[in-house]
């Protein structure tokens, strides 16, 4: 159980948590509706943003074992390559974790590991 | 031209679609203005009925998008290099989003982006933006956008 199974807009974007080769990762399948660029075609960049996120998100309430959903202050999102339709994955690392705030880092692929389409960077209100 | 072409830019592709995006206008300084329609789909904290920060990112980066078109006077492939956030407060559930943005500078391959989404008041913003965007086709020149 994830507690991306319980907000509506990670249900929109279709988030999965999974282990893949032994890392836990967010999964975000391949639909059409995630088209901005139909020429390319290409994902839209809010929804690999959104998902990044998310992604952020499940990494703070499944290790901080917060009950709340932890709020967001910034972000900063790099985008490295274009995001082409096929299935997109994040993995979320806490880089530091205080009472009030959390640093979290998440980077984004879709074939290759080694071949970021994306990073994002955010602080986030911790629940009291 | 390009006010012609907004309002298809603004919504046509799957996912502006999926988002339910509304073409506001366009103000006199470049500033393009669009709506986000509340929807309980794109609820963050499911507690509260909160929009996603998620949700309003995307509302920024399409409607920043829009403002360099605009900057452009025309339609022309570009990128998003990166996108900064700041969520200033919780967006008032069930109200609608308003995401604005103007590109306040263009050179040979660069637009810089400046916006803000609030949910009735412009001067109390739910979250404020700054964005830069490749133009994937090189121009000939920098300029100064608008006034």
């Amino acid at each position: 159980m994830s507690v991306l199974d319980h907000i509506p807009y990670a249900r929109f974007l279709g988030l999965r948590a999974e282990t893949v080769d032994g890392e836990a990762v967010i999964v975000m399948p391949y639909q059409p509706s995630l088209i901005g660029n139909p020429m390319l075609p290409a994902l839209h960049g809010g929804a690999t943003a959104a998902m990044m996120e998310l992604a952020a998100v499940e990494r703070l309430a499944r290790d901080l074992e917060q009950a709340d959903i932890p709020k967001p202050i910034n972000l900063t999102v790099a985008y490295l390559r274009s995001a082409r339709d096929r299935d997109t994955y994040a993995h979320a690392r806490i880089s530091r974790a205080g009472r009030r705030v959390a640093n979290v880092l998440v980077e984004a692929w879709q074939d290759d590991r080694a071949a970021p389409i994306a990073a994002l960077t955010a602080h986030f209100l911790l629940p009291v | 031209m390009i006010e012609t072409l907004l309002p298809q830019l603004a919504t046509a592709a799957p996912h502006t679609a999926a988002l339910g995006l509304v073409y506001e206008r366009l103000a006199d300084d470049g500033t393009v203005v669009l709506k986000g329609p509340y929807s309980e789909a794109f609820i963050g904290d499911p507690r509260t009925g909160v929009l996603a920060g998620g949700y309003v990112t995307a509302l920024l980066d399409h409607v920043g998008g829009l403002s360099v078109w605009t900057a452009l006077k025309g339609y022309a492939p570009i990128a998003t290099l990166d996108m900064r956030v700041d969520y200033m407060r919780a967006a008032e559930p069930p109200r609608d989003l308003i995401g604005q943005a103007r590109c306040y500078r263009l050179t040979r391959s660069i637009a810089f982006v400046r916006g803000l989404a609030h949910d009735g008041d412009a001067d109390d913003p739910v979250a404020t933006m700054q964005a830069a965007y490749i133009l994937t086709a090189a121009r000939p020149e920098r300029e100064k956008v608008g006034a």
